[in-house]
């Protein structure tokens, strides 16, 4: 009997591949037998990624999406996709009083604007395969709760929330899936190197009712769910993985 | 970059402690208020005026407003 969570034969582009949780869904899809196309930001950090891919016959696309041309000239090379990993993203802790448009601009650009024109791109041209699934790694932030100088990382995120509804439903008669992930905290290092301590993060990390962070891996199990046929019938859907954060 | 004009836009991230309290020497993780929000708010402030981004750690091993101050004085371009 086939192994309705496998990827094997699918072709799936993962934006964000370059580090944390976009190269550990790159590796697990890999692992999962998809043929897998990455794209990032970072040309060394890319091919670090593309290195620890499992199999043949993969593909890493240097690109920026924050600009119009990046996603052009990304769009450009790609094949007809059965799947997309949404992934890349910022967050820049500001507290509200401190916003202005240049900051709200860069974080919508590359949270909201780039996964939502780089799929629109892929609609238009036809090159996202009957059936496919889209999935965008959205965040807890934004749907169901923020954090202190979040709110424009959130407005990010929520819009998201929106997108991938009115998505869900225009892309329906194709048969294709948009669906989103919903992750708490994931220790990826975003942190390292911003106005957050480990000492923070240490205390931060006893919030959670499980008692830690999520591991990148984790999402990316989640990814997999949502890009196989186990989840044909579901779209439009918003799959939490918080260690029960959100709960309480 | 004029110190006084400095523990100013120090003083005006707070809300609860009176800006008179301030001065360059101020040990400012001491003062009541201070939290890592105030921080963000310190960072920001920081990075809207001076154009210049300090990071946690630079907070972090500031013991004075006038660290900070000397901090931000040497990354102006």
């Amino acid at each position: 009997m086939s192994n309705p969570f496998s990827l094997q034969g699918k072709i799936i582009l993962i934006t964000g591949a370059s580090s944390g949780i976009g190269r550990s869904i790159a590796i697990e899809c890999s692992k999962s037998g998809a043929k897998i196309i990455i794209t990032g930001r970072n040309p060394e950090r890319l091919s670090q990624t593309f290195t620890e891919l499992h199999g043949d016959n993969h593909q890493q696309i240097v690109a920026d999406l924050s600009v119009d041309d990046g996603i052009d000239a990304l769009v450009a090379q790609l094949p007809i996709l059965d799947g997309i990993a949404h992934v890349a993203g910022i967050l820049n802790p500001m507290p509200f009083n401190f916003l202005n448009r240049q900051e709200l601009d860069e974080i919508m650009n590359v949270n909201f604007y780039a996964p939502a024109l780089l799929t629109n791109q892929l609609i238009r041209k036809k090159l996202i395969a009957k059936k496919a699934s889209i999935v965008f790694v959205s965040s807890i932030s934004g749907v169901s709760c923020s954090f202190i100088g979040g709110s424009a990382y959130s407005a990010s995120k929520g819009a998201i929330n929106g997108l991938i509804k009115g998505m869900a439903l225009d892309l329906a008669a194709k048969q294709i899936r948009v669906n989103s992930i919903l992750p708490g905290m994931i220790d990826t290092g975003l942190f390292e190197g911003s106005a957050i301590s480990e000492q923070d993060l240490m205390a931060d990390r006893k919030r959670y009712p499980l008692g830690r962070y999520g591991k990148p891996e984790e999402v990316a199990y989640a990814a997999i769910y949502l890009l196989s046929d186990a989840t044909a019938w579901m779209t439009g859907s918003n799959l939490l993985i918080d260690g029960g954060f959100t709960l309480i | 970059m004029e110190k006084e004009k400095f523990v100013e836009e120090f003083a005006a991230q707070f809300e609860e402690t009176d800006a008179n309290e301030f001065s360059i020497k101020t040990a400012f993780r001491d003062i009541e208020e201070w939290s890592s929000f105030t921080m963000l708010l310190i960072i920001a402030m920081v990075n809207e005026k001076y154009h210049v981004k300090l990071t946690g750690e630079d907070i972090r091993n500031a013991k004075t407003i006038e660290d900070i101050y000397k901090n931000v004085a040497s990354k102006i371009v």
